[in-house]
């Protein structure tokens, strides 16, 4: 339980980088097709995407206008990385995204998430983790 | 969310039966009398609490002359672990939206 867990979603678009780059960085734009959230397009700001569901606690780590942003993931015992890469193409952007995470816990899966799993997950791996 | 999730989720919810599955991935196969010694109610509650463990998938057992063995099968967590195949969904259609979006933006 303690491997790292990667999501890729990779997509050719036929848009230039720079309009992409406006949608994941402008808060009106990002909530519509993310959450509602108070991003900023500078390094170490802390920003909430808020859905029906919960929130995601973030942070920006890297920022390089039109190619790269990547920012923290944390939500219900969930620890991971967001990473958006925007690579010019003949026709647009090629526009890939890579989640790398820890600890799954899924608990954001169940409402009544308050019966101490974080507990019972952190025991779970101890006992995982030890050498048979 | 699936009905293999509610279920995991619904065994694992009550403390006392979480506390026994524990115990049997901590230290392996145990009788119900071992199980009862350590769990702070009676053997008919602890046995109560195997058979819907067994029934989720979380245990299973064998008998030895008149004594029931009990041992955890991990594999039953595989469900909780699958976080990327939910994720992957979560980001596939953001990216749907994403594209409506840009589609949208500048007209």
């Amino acid at each position: 339980m303690n491997e790292t867990l990667a999501v890729v979603v990779e997509r050719e678009m036929p848009f230039p980088p720079e309009k992409i780059w406006r949608a994941l960085t402008q808060p009106r734009l990002i909530e519509e097709w993310l959450m509602k959230n108070d991003f900023k397009p500078a390094v170490d700001h802390r920003f909430v995407l808020r859905g029906d569901w919960g929130s995601v606690d973030c942070k920006v780590l890297e920022i390089e206008p039109n190619k790269t942003l990547s920012y923290t993931w944390a939500a219900m015992g969930l620890e991971s990385v967001v990473t958006w890469t925007l690579s010019p193409t003949n026709t647009g952007t090629n526009l890939r995204m890579e989640q790398i995470g820890f600890r799954p816990d899924q608990q954001q899966a169940y409402q009544g998430a308050k019966f101490g799993w974080q507990k019972f997950f952190a025991n779970l791996e101890q006992i995982l983790a030890r050498p048979d | 969310m699936s009905n293999a999730h509610d279920l995991l989720f619904r065994t694992l919810a009550d403390p006392t039966r979480r506390a026994l599955f524990e115990r049997l991935c901590r230290e392996g196969e145990q009788t119900v009398a071992a199980l009862t010694a350590q769990s702070g109610v009676s053997q008919p509650a602890v046995s109560k609490h195997l058979g819907i463990l067994k029934q989720a998938g979380f245990v299973s057992d064998r008998h030895v002359g008149r004594q029931t063995h009990y041992s955890a099968q991990l594999g039953a967590l595989a469900p909780l672990i699958d976080w990327t195949n939910q994720m992957a969904g979560f980001w596939e259609s953001r990216f749907d939206d994403l594209e409506n979006l840009l589609k949208r933006m500048d007209q």
